[in-house]
């Protein structure tokens, strides 16, 4: 039904403030899937620095000086990538939750407390980021 | 407050012209037409404005537009205030709002009870069955506009030509080659099975999901959750027998058949007879899946 006609006014009138639940589990479950994506090809990028790495003396990778340690600890280094690790983590466990209450609703249970599954995985999401923070950035400052 | 096209002759009909050319009857009366009509105008805004100062009333903003009036061509939104009266719901302030302000305000209605499926509307932010909405539950100003999606026609009218092709495409009426024995014998169904179609008879083909469905909004092909649901409906009842079955199945599964939906549930959530429209295609899935599942 979406033929194209400009409505203007009322087809982008703040809409997204009247999202119900699913929705909204909808739309975060679409935008970390593409983050977690993006992340996939980064975390090759970085790790693909152990194949250089691997030729190097024993000493040198002993002493930490191979390409490889080099980048992951000039990275730990900094402090956004702490804080981006912080919402890597997030973003991971939210897609994991949502995945799991998508496959129940996939599944036809429960269907009826949809809204509250989302919900608790928003919870818990909050909750393991929080619980996650010391681990992360400790060292970082 | 009428959304009328704006007079603009108003300033120049001061002046009397009666004299110059008094012959004409006809001139006359067009003139007495004219004048009852600015009395009516009047009285009126008189009347919206004593109401907009009444502390008793609500105010509605209403979606308006009309391609074939000049005045209207560009969308826009007319404030109503209307005298709440206890258990009112948004299509009688609308047809308040009609009767006694502005007669081109055009919405469609027939039952008035949530039978009829004509009055699926965007009511603040959410399709909602004008009828079987209750004023004191919205928030005001009540904004009301045409269902989201869908071709405005004019004020709150919309096309449901689309949707009613997707409803058809489902073939959504009984079919069955196996009948009972007997000449008059009847084709009885158990409880049981009719338990399971039970809210999936309810549709009254509004088109209040087709209008939330977000897959639907893109993808012009996508049956639409009020189809899938009459497809359930059918599929569903033993009566019809394991051939119209499979036949029924082959039309859901297709490509934008029940594989399109992403269960964002905004058709459940807005549905004004509550049917689990998800849950009905999530279990159509589930029987595609099945019926194309071989081992060997």
């Amino acid at each position: 039904m979406s033929q194209s006609y400009n409505r203007g006014l009322i087809e982008d009138f703040s809409r997204w403030r009247e999202f119900e639940a699913g929705m909204w589990a909808w739309i975060f479950h679409k935008f970390t899937g593409w983050v977690l994506i993006g992340y996939l090809f980064t975390h090759i990028a970085v790790l693909s620095t152990g194949i250089p790495a691997a030729g190097a003396s024993e000493a040198a990778i002993m002493a930490g000086e191979d390409v490889y340690t080099q980048t992951i600890v000039s990275l730990e280094s900094l402090l956004l990538v702490r804080l981006l690790e912080v919402g890597l983590l997030a973003v991971a466990v939210f897609h994991m939750l949502n995945g799991t209450r998508l496959l129940l609703v996939d599944l036809g249970v429960g269907l009826e407390s949809q809204n509250k599954s989302f919900y608790a995985s928003l919870i818990l999401t909050g909750a393991i980021t929080v619980a996650s923070v010391p681990t992360f950035i400790a060292g970082a400052f | 407050m009428s959304t009328q096209i704006p007079k603009q002759t108003e300033e120049s009909s001061e002046t009397e012209t009666d004299a110059e050319v008094a012959s004409k009857g006809d001139e006359r009366r067009t003139e007495k037409r004219r004048r009852a009509a600015e009395e009516r105008a009047r009285r009126q805004a008189e009347e919206a404005e004593k109401a907009a100062a009444d502390e008793d009333t609500i105010e509605l903003k209403v979606f308006r537009y009309d391609p074939e009036v000049e005045g209207k061509q560009e969308p826009r939104f007319d404030t109503f205030h209307v005298p709440f009266t206890k258990g009112m719901t948004v299509l009688d302030a609308l047809m308040y709002s009609r009767d006694n302000y502005d007669s081109s305000l055009t919405f469609r209605h027939s039952c008035r009870q949530a039978v009829c499926g004509s009055d699926a509307m965007f009511v603040n932010g959410g399709q909602k069955l004008a009828c079987k909405t209750q004023i004191v539950e919205l928030e005001e100003p009540i904004r009301v506009e045409p269902l989201p999606h869908a071709e405005v026609e004019k004020d709150l009218v919309v096309d449901m030509e689309h949707f009613y092709d997707q409803m058809e495409a489902v073939e959504p009426y009984f079919q069955t080659n196996e009948y009972p024995d007997g000449e008059l014998e009847e084709q009885r169904q158990t409880r049981e099975n009719r338990e399971k179609v039970k809210m999936s008879t309810r549709c009254i083909w509004c088109g209040a999901c087709m209008s939330s469905c977000n897959i639907a909004a893109g993808d012009n092909e996508y049956l639409g959750p009020a189809a899938i649901n009459k497809a359930y409906r059918f599929a569903m009842d033993e009566r019809e027998g394991e051939e119209v079955k499979q036949k029924r199945l082959e039309i859901i599964e297709q490509e934008h058949g029940v594989w399109r939906c992403q269960t964002q549930f905004s058709c459940t959530e807005v549905c004004p007879k509550d049917i689990p429209l998800t849950e009905h295609i999530q279990e159509l899935k589930r029987e595609a899946v099945k019926n194309n599942l071989k081992f060997w």
